[in-house]
């Protein structure tokens, strides 16, 4: 299981109704669901992951984030997780919008593009930065909008969105990973 | 066909006031059960059948001596494993495996009912089986499930009877039979009534059937069974018994040869008028309808836990049709889950040993039941 899969299910509460958006092979949505709420499922494209994902008796519904999220009326879920998914969205922004609309609060994880490490690959090897979180070259990668926190918490606040943003230049530095809580 | 006599049936003395307006009291449902129904009574599922499938769903259907048509997954052992689950599958009213159907007696005439039968609808034959939990003391099924026809009457059950199941499986449905479906049925009736064996439905009492009306219906049907991509695959062009083309209309191609022999093995298994009343029970399904339009509505009562596949090569029930009904449930905020199997064999799939499939079904059965049982303790 990734480390922030325990930081993300720790931001739900219990017995809360929560909707995983690219659930992928149901991982996170496994600890969600052995200890904090049952009432979970997950949207998926990947079939090969539908059916990991199956295998572990959980619920999925096999579809695209950008184009299946219209069919949940708004708030009917209490969260909405997004996780590391966002920057490889045509349409990030309407997705957020959707995420906003279907869940009370949404959870959403961002690589970030300015953590430390990879402003120095930038700085002095002058490529496209490859880190754990960023493992693939410019021209593989499914990435087509990569944020730094300060631009997602920026995004935010342009839109009126609700985000927990504490101490934000030093976690733009030093974090390799960007977890909100948004909400309308 | 005097075994048929033999087959379970439960005779369903309350009248039925079927969608057309007639009443119908004192038919027969025929039947059959796999496994055995424990004492809580919590792990009955009930299977509904196809278009030309029957009450045997597993093991050797005892008529055909043939292996019952979802036998890759209800038996022992199986995805729906009848050491654990109780199984019951009837045949559907309208049908020729022993349930009321045009083949019985009208006691008006003393003669077959024919065309005289009355017009049914998948709704008709979701009422006829709900009897079935009464026979058998079940006071909410574990499961219904069905592919083709069969999910329709998922979808109508759990709309009809919003608390009588904990789960439901519709496969490679539809919530409203298209144009192209019906057109389809169209071509398959009018075969047979353009048999001058068919007799406007009387043949019963003759010594001829409507057998290659019947036939040519079942090879037309049989093709929108398959996909493109399964038919080249599988036959080609390539030739039956032949080295060349005999440049005349005998079976020249392995396909055609094929499609005459599914035609003429079918007719010894199936009623040219079940044949025409079941796929006109299929036409008039529009579940939304019943809804005025909103198919949401259709399921706005229950708390059954659905869970919906479809099949990619599937064109006559495509994945979008099935989509519309996983839509219609997340919109009410309902229970469900979808996946969409890759297979090459189209709307056929759900009859084969496809793994992704008969897991898919397995996996949730079993959960839902272990998540059942682990809330009652």
């Amino acid at each position: 299981m990734k480390k922030e899969f325990n930081k993300i299910a720790n931001l739900v509460e219990k017995k809360s109704k929560v909707l995983d958006v690219g659930c992928g092979d149901g991982e996170l949505m496994k600890y969600i669901n052995e200890n904090i709420t049952n009432d979970i499922r997950g949207l998926e494209i990947l079939k090969s992951n539908v059916q990991k994902c199956v295998a572990k008796g959980l619920t999925v519904i096999e579809g695209d984030a950008e184009k299946d999220l219209k069919q949940f009326p708004n708030s009917s879920f209490d969260y909405v997780i997004l996780s590391q998914t966002l920057q490889a969205f045509l349409d990030p922004e309407n997705v957020i919008s959707e995420l906003l609309r279907v869940g009370k609060k949404a959870i959403v994880t961002i690589p970030n593009f300015g953590y430390w490490k990879v402003r120095i690959h930038l700085l002095l090897k002058g490529t496209m930065p490859i880190t754990k979180d960023l493992p693939n070259e410019w021209y593989n990668t499914p990435n087509l909008h990569m944020c730094t926190i300060k631009d997602f918490v920026n995004y935010c606040n342009k839109k009126n969105i609700k985000i927990n943003s504490k101490n934000l230049s030093y976690k733009n530095l030093f974090s390799q990973l960007g977890i909100f809580v948004i909400e309308k | 066909m005097n075994d048929i006599e033999k087959v379970k049936k439960l005779i369903i003395d309350k009248p039925l006031k079927l969608d057309c307006g007639q009443t119908i009291s004192n038919f027969p449902l025929a039947y059959e059960t796999y496994g055995k129904l424990n004492d809580k009574k919590d792990n009955a599922v009930l299977a509904f059948h196809a278009l030309t499938g029957d009450q045997f769903a597993s093991g050797t259907n005892p008529i055909t001596k043939k292996e019952g048509w979802w036998n890759y997954l209800i038996g022992p052992g199986k995805a729906i494993d009848t050491k654990k689950y109780f199984v019951i599958c009837a045949n559907v009213i309208g049908g020729c495996m022993g349930s009321y159907g045009p083949s019985n007696i009208n006691p008006k005439t003393n003669k077959n009912f024919g065309t005289e039968f009355p017009v049914i609808t998948i709704n008709d034959m979701v009422n006829a089986q709900y009897h079935l939990l009464e026979f058998f003391k079940i006071k909410k099924l574990f499961s219904v499930l069905g592919g083709s026809m069969g999910g329709m009457q998922v979808l109508q059950f759990v709309s009809n009877f919003p608390d009588k199941s904990e789960t439901a499986i519709p496969i490679a449905c539809t919530h409203s039979h298209s144009a192209q479906n019906i057109a389809l049925n169209e071509l398959g009736r009018q075969s047979i009534m353009a048999d001058h064996n068919w007799e406007n439905g009387f043949y019963e009492g003759n010594n001829k059937s409507p057998d290659k009306g019947l036939a040519v219906a079942r090879m037309a049907a049989h093709i929108t069974y398959l996909s493109k991509k399964g038919l080249q695959e599988k036959f080609g062009r390539k030739l039956q018994e032949r080295d060349d083309l005999k440049f005349g209309f005998d079976a020249d191609f392995q396909i055609e040869s094929y499609l005459r022999h599914q035609g003429s093995v079918f007719v010894d298994r199936f009623d040219a008028n079940s044949y025409l009343y079941i796929t006109r029970a299929m036409d008039y399904f529009d579940l939304s309808k019943q809804f005025g339009g909103n198919l949401s509505k259709a399921f706005e009562k229950t708390n059954t836990k659905f869970f919906i596949i479809s099949f990619t090569s599937d064109w006559l029930y495509p994945t979008s049709e099935n989509r519309e009904i996983v839509i219609a449930l997340n919109s009410i905020g309902k229970n469900v889950g979808f996946a969409e199997i890759t297979s090459d064999k189209g709307h056929d799939s759900f009859l084969l040993n496809i793994p992704d499939f008969l897991n898919t079904i397995k996996n949730f059965l079993n959960t839902s039941y272990y998540k059942l049982n682990e809330k009652r303790i």
